[in-house]
């Protein structure tokens, strides 16, 4: 019987199952023995009781009153505000250096090889730790504060800053830049329809700036245009006021985005390698500008390379993100931690805290598939 | 770039420093930048600091002014072997340097034999022995291991061990038995989507409530475990890229001679394909390298925590901790470095050989 390839393939598989089945039922017997044996309730049931603990750095309104559930929706927040910040920097920081490897200016392209091949090959962990250290230690300290005019003091405690006071001006403001982005979004629709039925060139760059600048400016004048700005001033043991980004979120964001854009550097020099030589060539000889030789010839190509290992360098910042941990920023595995520390639920903790990086991993595949689809090449 | 040719070196910097006026003008912007930050840099680094068997308190002297290199004469013992027993720390010593020149071998191309599997299993084992003793040897406890050679053995024995179930689960992937594609796939997809942290949270805390009651197991091993099954995952999609670049009239080849499954893979479309998979497996190797590091959140003395700890629990020295993680990125730089230009020329070598 085993001769047959089908029945030789469903034993295979029957074995397989039997194996994975049964090594999950051991290790499940296993726990639940032991969770019976130290009285430990499994469920949920935790999330909705009072965490008891401070949070340093939050998004979102949070004290040591509320629930754990509520604790992990700050860390999450963390999190997803330190990646965000850190993809954007480091996709800039990495397309600087990217382009800077191949330049023709021989010390401009060596010193852009030395950052890659410097931050790349030290862990990261290392690099957080040594950043962290920098701007903790090695600061003066809060009564020493390096200041620059009256509007930003940096110390030991963080950067601190002068900053608007609240009020619904700035709101509105804001709101109308968000309006502005999407209009500009239409605009460049209509110009590129535009171009593609008539040829005809209408004005983008302009427009673009002008809404940009012009609805929050209008916004904020309507609604009374405040004006008082919060400078911080020295009270008691520390600087009060302004704003301060803690010297925690300093470090993991410059260690995280300094380290991607290493790799982002590489991903995006091979990216403009791979378009032919002969499109710039035939941009040049079309008479091009180097500006629009870049952004309407090699850059939409080399995207089509790029974007892959773009997305898995995007992951690989997410999943790093979760070094917080290791100098004391309040992320979500921090706050993980410190849950499992108190309650003893690891298991429920663990498994949310893997959910939510498949979550967010998966999210941005998907996203970025979407729009490596879009830009694809398509063939006649 | 015209370097090969005997040019003057005017026409050199011409053609590439001097090419265009605004490529002129960063050019000269640069060369200020360095001529202020060289002698500023090398000044603090080298000719400031203090070198060489000194106290603390000649550091403190000179503090801000040079780097007080004096904290690795101090630590170094501590730094390289964390709490390993003093008087049996050579024993560490050789079983970093075997495990290094494990290394060494495996990137020479005449190794590629199957004995090399054989040179891995008896590095592993003379390593694992010297460590842990036994056999002549004082016994030392696998929580008193520490430093460098924790690091080589967490990358190595790491990489070794996950090859095997790597190239299973890159082989269950492509099968044409759905249960074991899904088995498979589910693995990997899953491993891959969360950060090595949580598995080794998972190692260190939720392992104890996996096993059967009474049973302890040794943080180091379970960690070890962690990041085998971790490397895993990443390794089977590296053996994936090989199997795909395989052309299928090797596969169909083979099966036209009537081979089974295993010998088509084993003889025909394994050595192919490992073959092309070599270069993103020594990639993976680095990070695996670089990201051992992390057993320091779970309190493992690998070597950065070794480093970490050696300025940490000594308060005369603790300010220097500068100093102290930059001779550690200088040690894992000089191995990552050499991993990677390594790969980067077996990677052209490769190329080479296709085109012919």
């Amino acid at each position: 019987m085993l001769k047959s390839e089908r029945a030789r393939g469903v034993l295979y598989q029957a074995l397989l199952l039997a194996a994975v089945g049964g090594i999950v039922w051991y290790l499940l017997s296993n726990t639940l023995h032991n969770l019976a044996s130290r009285g430990i309730q499994v469920g949920f049931a935790f999330l909705g009781r009072e965490a008891g603990f401070e949070i340093a750095e939050k998004l979102i309104e949070y004290d040591s009153t509320r629930s754990y559930a509520h604790a992990f929706a700050v860390g999450l927040l963390n999190t997803l505000h330190v990646a965000f910040l850190g993809i954007v920097i480091a996709t800039t920081l990495g397309a600087l250096l990217g382009v800077a490897r191949l330049s023709s200016n021989w010390l401009v392209a060596r010193l852009a090889g030395a950052y890659v091949e410097f931050m790349r090959n030290i862990p990261l962990l290392l690099q957080l730790l040594v950043w962290y250290g920098i701007f903790t230690e090695l600061l003066p300290g809060v009564r020493q504060a390096i200041r620059i005019g009256d509007w930003i003091f940096i110390s030991q405690r963080g950067f601190r800053f002068a900053w608007p006071e609240a009020h619904p001006g700035w709101d509105a403001a804001f709101w109308a830049l968000a309006a502005a982005g999407v209009l500009s979004l239409v605009w460049r629709a209509i110009v590129r329809r535009r171009q593609a039925a008539t040829g005809e060139q209408w004005p983008l760059a302009l427009p673009v700036c002008a809404l940009m600048v012009g609805l929050p400016a209008l916004a904020w004048a309507l609604m009374g245009a405040p004006t008082t700005i919060e400078i911080p001033a020295l009270r008691g043991f520390d600087y009060q006021g302004g704003k301060v980004i803690s010297p925690e979120f300093t470090a993991l964001l410059v260690g995280l985005s300094t380290y991607t854009a290493a790799f982002i550097a590489e991903v995006v020099r091979a990216g403009i390698l791979a378009v032919d030589r002969g499109q710039g060539e035939a941009a040049m000889a079309l008479g091009l500008s180097p500006g629009q030789r870049l952004r309407l010839i090699t850059l939409p190509q080399a995207l089509r390379v790029i974007i892959p290992p773009m997305t898995s360098q995007y992951l690989n910042l997410t999943k790093n993100s979760s070094l917080a941990v290791a100098i004391g920023y309040p992320d979500l595995v921090a706050i993980a931690n410190t849950t499992m520390n108190q309650t003893g639920q690891a298991i429920e903790a663990i498994a949310m805290l893997m959910a939510v990086y498949l979550s967010i991993s998966i999210a941005i595949s998907l996203f970025m598939n979407w729009y490596n689809a879009r830009v694809r090449l398509v063939e006649r | 770039m015209s370097q090969g040719h005997a040019v003057s070196p005017f026409a050199w910097m011409r053609v590439n420093l001097f090419s265009t006026p605004v490529n002129g003008a960063l050019t000269l912007l640069i060369l200020a930048l360095l001529a202020w930050l060289v002698p500023k840099a090398g000044g603090w680094l080298i000719w400031d600091a203090v070198w060489g068997p000194k106290p603390a308190s000649a550091c403190d002297a000179i503090r801000g002014e040079g780097a007080c290199w004096a904290v690795v004469w101090d630590k170094i013992r501590f730094m390289l072997f964390g709490v390993y027993p003093f008087e049996e720390q050579w024993r560490a010593a050789i079983a970093a340097a075997l495990l290094t020149s494990l290394l060494v071998i495996s990137a020479i191309r005449s190794f590629w034999r199957k004995r090399l599997i054989a040179i891995w299993a008896v590095g592993i084992v003379l390593s694992f022995w010297l460590m842990g003793g036994g056999f002549g040897l004082t016994p030392v406890p696998a929580e008193r291991w520490g430093g460098l050679s924790v690091t080589l053995i967490l990358a190595i024995f790491g990489i070794g061990f996950a090859f095997p179930l790597g190239v299973l689960l890159a082989l269950g992937r492509r099968s044409r038995l759905p249960v074991i594609r899904a088995v498979s796939v589910l693995y990997i997809e899953i491993v891959r989507g969360v950060p090595l942290i949580t598995v080794l949270f998972m190692a260190s805390i939720m392992f104890a409530l996996f096993m059967p009651e009474g049973l302890r197991v040794e943080q180091l091993l379970r960690a070890q475990v962690a990041i085998i099954l971790f490397i895993a995952a990443y390794l089977a999609e590296a053996v994936r890229g090989g199997l795909q670049a395989v052309p299928r009239g090797q596969y169909e080849a083979a099966e036209a001679l009537g081979l089974s499954y295993w010998r088509t893979m084993g003889l025909i479309v394994l050595p192919q394909a490992l073959k092309i998979s070599i270069p993103p497996i020594v990639n993976i190797f680095i990070s695996v390298f670089k990201d051992t590091s992390l057993v320091v959140i779970i309190g493992i003395y690998d070597f950065a925590y070794a480093v970490k700890k050696s300025v940490e629990t000594d308060i005369s020295w603790k300010k220097y901790f500068i100093e102290a993680f930059l001779f550690s990125i200088v040690v894992y730089w000089i191995y990552c470095y050499a991993m990677s230009r390594y790969s980067q020329w077996l990677e052209r070598e490769f190329a080479r050989g296709e085109r012919r």
